[in-house]
């Protein structure tokens, strides 16, 4: 049995204190030195960055998210206790927690503040693979030479560092693949430090709900419901052809997870699959006039990430949400790819002049996918739109005045609706 | 109803009604065909409510009436009879079953009743004419590959019929079909009657269902049109359409006409070239690059992940240098129009749009895009 001080980083022998600092905070297992693969989770990101910047807010409930209208994006712990939940539309949050501080989110300062911690992670092993802003993977293989102090030892000193210098914490998860890692980081939230070894795997998953699985949804647990799989002792009853048949491509990774397998490599470079953009309104709206304003703005962003990446879209989607929380989604397949703000913007614009349903909408989203590299897009203009070419050279003079002199510095009227 | 009606003549009317059935239907009367016999025809009737054909045969009647069976099943049956079979068609109103005899083959299929058979509204048609079935052909032939299946752009999904301006004087029936991509422009001589007629966007399917009545050179066609509906009809067969409700874009600023640098080409040549180095790209818009200079002009493909390919062709062309890229798939479909003389094609830059037409007929004009090679 090893254990470490997650205080003063000390690798002990295991033991209720430690024997340098007198921290309780020892984390001990058997396999602790020996894993790599690991899952770092920050807790209540939004909230523990407003909580640091306004220290006031510290012992209140906090929630991050927009306005009255719209859903919780994040909730602190205070407000969790209460039953406040991500996610959760902000009328039953305030109704659960009514006095609960509600912060709109500054998505520039948690940007800042998540680069500052993936810098810290890129320290530690150049396998960084950041899922959202706040969560990411890493495989610490091979790191022990360079660090001279094993894996678990530099991700307790990172967290400690996350602590110390930006004033947030984090939960790690640390096992032998990135399923379980993932599944540990969410095991003793807050400022938690999991492990799952080798050799408790199977014990350990054989009574866990297969919603466990990331990426395990109502949609899906409903079908394996039908097939009678809750836990994954009853995945262990299945044969792998049978999961394949029934499932697809599915079965094969559900069998392989049942196992406690999974071979996907922590990859920095996870390839993005479409770019997309959403907003809910302050008040449901099937006015126009107010939706093409949005469509317009939502297609600058998406065409500003798709330039950043050096991608372009086939494919352009438009994704309504009425106000019943039923959400309609239309897509059109474009001759040649695009990552123009102005293509983007016109085609969603015919899908949703097309879309036959009277609104009043409470969520608009446009996006685009099959993404190609930029080199092949936008290569051949529309006879019926000779302006087309105008305003693409247009778009990118745009696109050069904004990058040196601000994003504010030129904007179509139609962004002012 | 009785009737008996040779295996040859049921399977060209039941195949007819059948083609126009769609194959997933949510109302199920609009799966069958309806059957009438009186006199000594019998007449089948299918409609998708956009599109309604009847074909009439002559047939001899045993007992006159009505009724409506599957089109696909009868079609199958029909089409699996040994050729010059005698087939008799019994409906049974008791059994509301329709039984199929030929020979020692014996088939009994479900009917449902005539009267819940949507029959298309007749209406006034504004216009009134007569064009023979050869010049039909040539303005849908032509002009139908480049109809856009873009559901969003819905007025583009059919070709505009309309009366214009012929490129060569006086008037003239024109077809034009495009996707944005690339447009074709047919004239043919304006008929007697045509005049007034108003420019109607027939949508795909008619134009597919329209062909069949149109292989015999000799056929004359009447034509009617309405702002609405436009029907074509022979002797024995009547096909009706509702039209596209919606607006044809303005065509004509599109055709392109300061276009100076001429380039002749024999077609099948060209045609051939550009889908010999086509092969090495496997993307689904494969783009060819066209290098013209003197009498000369290279035709190549470069793809990075799969290959690359050149030909060189011998050709007319006096103007300066030029590069320009078009996808391959757009200039085999307009070179495959060209039938009789070489293929004539006019281009500006490589970025504006190309003109191309056989010799210099400019009663079939074409119009492709380039594309950034």
């Amino acid at each position: 049995m090893q254990a470490l001080c997650r205080d003063c980083l000390t690798q002990i022998a295991p033991q209720r204190r430690c024997p340098q600092c007198g921290s309780p905070r020892i984390k001990s297992h058997a396999e602790l030195f020996s894993l790599s693969i690991a899952h770092m989770d920050c807790d209540a990101f939004y909230a523990s960055v407003e909580k640091r910047d306004n220290p006031d807010l510290a012992s209140r409930p906090v929630i991050i998210g927009g306005g009255k209208r719209g859903v919780v994006s994040t909730a602190c712990y205070v407000a969790r206790i209460r039953g406040v939940r991500s996610a959760m539309p902000m009328f039953q949050a305030l109704k659960l927690c009514p006095d609960a501080e509600v912060i709109k989110p500054r998505m520039s300062v948690y940007v800042e503040v998540s680069r500052a911690v993936r810098a810290m992670m890129d320290e530690l092993t150049p396998d960084v693979e950041p899922l959202s802003l706040d969560e990411a993977f890493m495989d610490l293989s091979g790191t022990e030479k360079l660090h001279g102090k094993p894996p678990a030892v530099m991700l307790a000193r990172l967290v400690k560092r996350m602590k110390d210098e930006l004033g947030i914490t984090g939960s790690i998860g640390l096992s032998h693949n990135k399923f379980l890692a993932k599944v540990a980081s969410d095991l003793d939230k807050p400022r938690g430090f999991s492990v799952i070894g080798k050799a408790e795997t199977s014990e350990f998953l054989h009574d866990k709900p297969v919603r466990l699985i990331w990426g395990i949804g109502p949609a899906a647990q409903a079908s394996l419901d039908k097939a009678g799989i809750r836990y994954f002792s009853d995945l262990l009853r299945w044969e792998k052809l049978d999961l394949q048949q029934r499932f697809g491509g599915m079965g094969e990774r559900l069998w392989h997870l049942a196992r406690g397998e999974d071979r996907r490599r922590v990859s920095a470079h996870a390839p993005v699959k479409s770019i997309s953009k959403e907003t809910t309104f302050f008040e449901d709206t099937a006015h126009m006039e107010v939706l093409d304003g949005h469509l317009w703005r939502l297609a600058e962003q998406v065409a500003d990430r798709a330039k950043a990446r050096a991608l372009a879209g086939r494919v352009v989607t438009l994704k309504l949400k009425r106000a019943n929380h039923s959400s309609l989604t239309r897509r059109i397949s474009l001759h040649s790819p695009t990552q123009l703000a102005d293509t983007i913007y016109r085609r969603s614009r015919e899908l949703l002049d097309q879309v036959g349903d009277e609104g009043p909408y409470r969520l608009l989203g446009c996006g685009i996918s099959e993404l190609v590299p930029e080199a092949r897009a936008d290569t051949s203009g529309d006879l019926l739109d000779p302006m087309a070419g105008k305003r693409a050279e247009a778009e990118r003079a745009t696109d050069a005045i904004r990058k040196r002199f601000g994003n504010d510095a030129i904007l179509k009227g139609r962004a002012l609706r | 109803m009785k009737i008996s009606i040779e295996r040859g003549t049921l399977l060209k009317a039941v195949a007819q009604a059948q083609s126009v059935v769609e194959r997933r239907n949510t109302i199920p009367i609009l799966a069958n065909v309806l059957i009438e016999a009186e006199g000594d025809t019998a007449q089948f009737r299918a409609t998708d409510l956009d599109i309604e054909v009847v074909d009439k045969a002559p047939a001899q009647v045993e007992r006159a009436g009505a009724t409506t069976v599957a089109a696909t099943t009868l079609h199958e049956i029909v089409r699996k009879l040994p050729d010059g079979a005698l087939v008799t068609l019994t409906s049974d109103a008791a059994t509301g079953r329709l039984s199929v005899d030929a020979g020692r083959s014996n088939f009994s299929l479900a009917t449902l009743p005539r009267e819940d058979f949507p029959v298309m509204a007749t209406s006034e048609y504004h216009s009134n004419f007569t064009a023979n079935a050869a010049m039909l052909r040539r303005l849908f032939d032509k002009s139908k590959f480049a109809i856009s299946t873009e559901e969003t752009r819905y007025y583009l999904n059919g070709v505009y019929m309309h009366v214009s301006d012929a490129a060569e004087g006086g008037k003239a029936l024109r077809c034009v079909a495009t996707d944005g991509h690339r447009l074709a422009r047919i004239d043919a001589p304006l008929p007697l009657g045509a005049e007034d007629m108003p420019g109607v966007i027939v949508p795909r399917k008619t134009v597919g269902e329209l062909r069949k009545l149109l292989d015999d050179d000799e056929m004359d066609i009447a034509v009617s049109v309405s702002e609405t509906k436009v029907r074509f009809a022979t002797p024995n067969i009547t096909l009706t359409s509702k039209v596209i409700d919606g607006t044809f874009p303005d065509y004509t600023r599109v055709i392109p006409v300061g276009n100076t640098r001429r380039l002749e080409v024999d077609a099948s040549e060209f045609a051939k070239a550009v889908d010999r180095v086509a092969t090495v790209s496997s993307e689904r818009s494969r783009a060819v690059k066209l290098q013209l200079e003197e009498d000369r002009l290279v035709l190549s493909v470069n793809a990075p992940d799969s290959g690359a390919a050149e030909e060189e062709l011998a050709v007319a062309y006096g103007d300066e240098r030029l590069e320009i890229g078009f996808n391959a798939k757009y200039l085999l479909e307009i070179a495959s129009q060209v039938d009789r003389e070489n293929a004539v094609f006019l281009f500006n830059s490589s970025g504006d749009p190309t003109l191309m037409r056989e010799g210099n007929d400019e009663s079939a004009v074409y119009v492709v895009m380039p594309m950034r090679v």
